[in-house]
């Protein structure tokens, strides 16, 4: 036989493999031949590779080639490589052509090389990591493996194409190519050019259509169902037997929580809010939703957790707030410390400590760990040019200062950063800045400042991120934020501000100033401590004993994964450094941002106003949790997914079972007869289970939530196909099925009130409450699925978890919320200010008006005094406009006489 | 024709009498074979694979290697050439192939039918109710 291959043709790299197999057992020449010559007579279009048989047969793909190759070496062809030499044709082949085209052809880079790639490279590494094989196929390296190495490995080759995060799909592709055969093959095509080696080819092909794009991220993945052992199905049943003997008793509560010697101690923080802020729902994921989860979490696999947080407090945004509203600082410290304390609370984040930073111990702590840094010479002082608002007699934060972008001309760039193209600016590189307060121009003045000296800090952090990041503990995005800041180069930081509300300054000549939230905020973790415990230092000063896990949305990274580690490494006085910086997207709210000013989207005191339980708002937030990309708040989706998760998939399966047991054994769980079904399904359950182990110990929080209802899924399945509500009426042999059905169903039910309970700790209860669970089950979650409801126990009354949401209701709160309003042209903008009015905030503007008619009405009979009569006139006025704005119809011009 | 509706013709004619039942797969609808005791299958060729299988009748994948490669070659066509195809020059150009491959052949594989042939058939069956007039 004859092989013709052509130079660049990717598909010579897995045919050159398995062509390794037949090696001494069959006659092959190798042909090189131009990319556009027609060697298979029958076809239009140059096909290369190509394999010409004995018999004068052709085989043309390049899967069949290997597959002849492979067959003639004895192997047996079987379902799971069909499978996936299928899914390499119809699914991977066209987006992998796509990307070689963008990158080879068209010069492009990164992102939208990889972009079409995405779901793919997914798919192989979730399928790898869920089977838990090292190669696609099972055990052993086979086809399937060779030929999606093959068509991989010229784009994949290149590390920066290679996504860390898909850490199985990382192991098998390395694993594959420091083989010999695949080595060999390598050079012989790819000729030590890299990608490149393939312009020759791909320069003949014609242009690839690009494969459908999905602008949904939100949707999950297909789950398919993994292969089981037999030891493994063994192994689920033998923990099954064991049931609640083999769970550790719980934890006893400590107070206050402490590190132990010899245990995992885990100390969690979510990113301190700041104060005057009332958080959105993109805050509350951000932060301290998904690190409560992981807390719960945490404690459910009784590690010793502590899980703190707190206000943000000090800075110009307050002192501001507090002119605002006519208070000290202080006061409105303390007012809106307690607005975010109370939403937390009806969140149900469960903080073991929710402090705030004007605390005297922020004072000490932050004022030690300058000292140390300044007698280490790690200070340095200089004069700042600054801008300063003439109007309102001060200078002006960064935050109090917006104008255009100097990289990338956006307009409405901050005075520290730009949200569009996200650089750090210096205020005063601003183009046309702008007093936030006043709208006034600024202008520039020198004040003597402190620095940080990053660049003399760089060589100690580079040398604890070489210790650190490999651990693949930091979320990418958090990963790639410090490596470009690094790649860019560390400049010193002023840590100082000319304003009163802060930590004061202990240097001479600094009396007036203190200290920036760069350098004090993420101290805040420590002083909270430190008020919650004088022991405070053996979590903060322990790197050795206590595993630091930090959560932020992404604008977060620089401070906790450069700044405070610079200040902590610069002080000398072993602190405990993250080890696993979790960070977020962003979330979008419909199609826009959250917006305060504008009244879009929706705020932490509102939620609770909507009459959706909070369960529901932390599992909507969780399920769209932007982790990897940004998402997106969608009210219908809202709806969506609580209607067909929730209420059909979890809610339906729960009750279910619940149900069975009540109904047809009187509320006491039946004896249970396990079939080799039943066995497989214990396998399938604990194999899914410790899937969600393995995503939460990653912390991926939204991931981990899918295999949840992946797991109640195959319980509606188990009933569905068993049909215990038929064979109840049936034979002897036929009840007793029913009777294991509805034991194993109900178990799996209280398996998922423990998994549910980081995400949903309400409804957990309500579960475990109905099901009567054993309090010892209740805390702590196994790897194994355990039977902890043995056959005659008695469960308590089962009723339905969950509402379903109505159209009209989500339309009524996207009309409240401003969601789904049309977008307002520019040049409605400007006129505008009412932008967006539900009814009730017309009901509410008709009302006032109906009122200011009436106080005019009553002035004007009174004969009052003109000016007043004119000032409330103006009042109505202004008010009707108001309204007619509101309502979007056209304003009334007024007519007949004038009003004075 | 929907792949579940395809599946369904072959087990018939397969003379598979418990009937499966399938679920479908993302935009594209692959379909997917949800089995009592083992994974789930997905993707036509796959399953139908499978299928022949589980029905005993192994000669229709091809009997030596040379006939099971050229199988899984032609039901590659089908899923990627003609199931892709995205405009009437492209069908054109593929039954053109396919006539002169087929001019001195009675079966894609040769002598002998095989399931490349009833999927090809099956694919091409709707293609050719929709081209032929114009192609040919």
């Amino acid at each position: 036989m004859r092989l013709f291959v052509s130079e660049g043709a990717p598909g010579s790299l897995p045919v050159l493999v398995a062509a390794g197999r037949v090696e001494g057992r069959a006659e092959l020449l190798i042909s090189t031949v131009a990319p556009e010559e027609c060697v298979v007579p029958f076809l239009t279009q140059p096909r290369l590779p190509v394999l010409q048989l004995d018999s004068g047969n052709y085989l043309f793909s390049t899967s069949a080639i290997c597959r002849y190759f492979f067959l003639l070496s004895g192997w047996e062809p079987d379902d799971l490589t069909n499978q996936w030499l299928e899914w390499e044709a119809t699914e991977l082949q066209p987006a992998l052509s796509a990307a070689l085209h963008y990158l080879v052809i068209q010069g492009k880079k990164g992102e939208d090389v990889l972009g079409p790639l995405g779901r793919a490279l997914t798919h192989i590494d979730h399928s790898l990591s869920r089977q838990n094989c090292p190669f696609l196929a099972g055990e052993t390296e086979s086809l399937a493996d060779i030929v999606l190495w093959g068509a991989l490995y010229p784009l994949l080759q290149d590390p920066a194409y290679l996504p860390e995060e898909l850490g199985a799909l990382r192991s098998w592709f390395q694993t594959l190519s420091t083989q010999e055969p695949c080595q060999r093959a390598a050079e012989t095509v790819l000729k030590k050019q890299g990608v490149l080696a393939l312009r020759p080819y791909l320069q003949k092909q014609p242009q690839p259509s690009p494969p459908e794009g999905r602008a949904v991220s939100n949707e999950p993945e297909e789950e398919e169902l993994a292969v089981l052992s037999e030891e493994e199905i063994a192994a689920a049943v033998t923990a099954w037997e064991k049931g609640l003997e083999i769970l550790p008793p719980p934890r006893p509560q400590q107070n206050p929580v402490l590190p132990v010697a010899g245990e995992r101690n885990v100390l969690i923080t979510s990113a301190l809010p700041y104060v005057n802020n009332v958080p959105h729902l993109g805050n509350i994921i951000g932060c301290v939703l998904s690190a409560d989860v992981f807390a719960r979490y945490s404690r459910l696999r009784q590690w010793n957790t502590l899980y703190l947080c707190g206000t943000d407090e000090y800075g110009t945004a307050t002192e501001t707030k507090a002119m605002e509203e006519g208070l000290t600082p202080q006061e409105i410290c303390d007012k809106y410390h307690v607005i975010h304390a109370d939403i937390y609370h009806w969140f149900n984040i469960s903080f073991d400590i929710f402090g705030r930073t004007t605390t005297p111990q922020q004072t000490k702590i932050t004022q030690d760990i300058f000292q140390r840094l300044l007698t280490r010479g790690f200070i340095l002082q200089d004069t700042v040019e600054q801008l300063r608002c003439e109007r309102c007699a001060r200078f002006l934060a960064d935050r109090f200062v917006e104008g255009v972008c100097p990289f990338c001309g956006y307009e409405e760039a901050r005075g520290d950063q730009c949200d569009k193209c996200g650089k750090l600016i210096n205020a005063i590189e601003l183009k046309k800045p702008q007093c936030k307060v006043c709208r006034s121009c600024p202008v520039v003045k020198s004040s003597q400042h402190l620095f940080l000296d990053l660049p003399k800090l760089e060589k100690r952090l580079e040398e604890w991120l070489g210790k650190t990041l490999p651990g693949n503990n930091w979320t990418p995005n958090a990963r790639f934020i410090i490596r470009s800041w690094l790649r860019d180069g560390l400049k010193p930081r002023c840590i100082t501000r000319d304003l009163k509300w802060g930590t004061p300054v202990p240097l001479e000549g600094f009396e007036d100033k203190v200290f920036y939230v760069w350098f004090d905020a993420t101290i805040g973790y420590l002083s909270i401590t430190a008020n919650y415990t004088d022991q405070w230092e053996r979590w903060w000063k322990n790197p050795e004993q206590v595993d630091l896990y930090q959560f932020m949305a992404k604008d977060n990274v620089p401070f906790h994964g450069l700044v405070f580690p610079c200040s902590a490494l610069g002080a000398e006085d072993n602190y405990t450094l993250v080890k696993y910086l979790i960070a977020t997207e962003y979330l979008n709210y419909e199609d826009g941002k959250f917006s305060k000013s504008r009244g879009v989207g929706v705020f932490g005191d509102m939620a609770q106003d909507t009459g959706i339980p909070a369960d529901i708002w932390r599992f909507y937030l969780l399920y769209i949790r932007p982790e990897g990309q940004d998402s997106a708040f969608s009210w219908t989706d809202m709806l969506l997914k609580n209607n067909s998760e929730l209420l059909n998939n979890l809610g339906n399966f729960i009750n279910r079972a619940g149900m069975f047991v009540s109904k047809f054994f009187g509320g006491s769980v039946p004896e249970m007869l396990l079939t080799p079904d039943d066995q497989r399904l214990l396998a399938h359950i604990t194999l899914e289970l410790q899937h969600y182990h393995q995503l939460l110990e990653k912390v991926r929080i939204r991931d981990a939530l899918r295999a949840i209802l992946t797991v109640s899924r195959h319980g509606n399945q188990y009933i569905q196909v068993n049909e215990p509500w038929k064979r109840i009426k049936g034979s002897e042999a036929d009840r007793q099925r029913a009777g294991t059905v509805t034991g194993v169903a109900v178990n799996i039910a209280a398996l998922l009130s423990v998994m549910l309970q980081p995400y949903m700790p309400t409804v957990s209860a309500t579960i475990q409450a109905q099901l009567q669970l054993p309090l010892p089950a209740c805390s702590v979650l196994p790897t194994d699925f355990l039977c902890t409801l043995p056959a005659g126990h008695q469960i308590g009354t089962v009723s339905p978890l969950f509402q379903k949401l109505e159209n009209d209701q989500i339309e009524n709160l996207k009309q409240r919320f401003g969601g789904g309003q049309a977008k307002i042209s520019p040049s409605l903008a400007v006129v505008e200010t009412v932008t967006t009015a539900g009814p009730q905030q017309i009901q509410t503007l008709m009302e006032e008006v109906t009122k200011q008619g009436n106080i005019v009405r009553e002035l004007k009979a009174q004969k009052a005094d003109k000016n007043q009569v004119a000032a409330e006139v103006a009042q109505l006025l202004d008010l009707k406009k108001q309204l007619a704005l509101a309502e979007g119809k056209p304003l009334e011009t007024p007519k007949g006489k004038k009003k004075k | 024709m929907a792949a579940a509706a395809e599946l369904k013709l072959l087990e018939k004619s397969l003379g598979l009498s418990k009937g499966n039942k399938y679920s479908a797969q993302g935009e594209r609808q692959i379909p997917v074979l949800q089995t009592n005791n083992g994974p789930s299958l997905t993707g036509l060729t796959t399953i139908a694979t499978h299928l022949v299988k589980q029905a005993n009748k192994e000669h229709l994948l091809g009997s030596t290697a040379e006939e099971k490669a050229m199988v899984q070659q032609w039901l590659e066509y089908r899923v990627t050439r003609v199931d892709g195809h995205s405009n009437k020059e492209n069908a054109h150009t593929l039954l053109k192939d396919l006539n002169s491959y087929l001019e001195d052949k009675v079966y894609l594989t040769g002598y002998n039918l095989t399931l490349a042939d009833i999927l090809l058939y099956y694919g091409l069956h709707r293609f050719i109710v929709q081209y032929i007039l114009v192609a040919f």
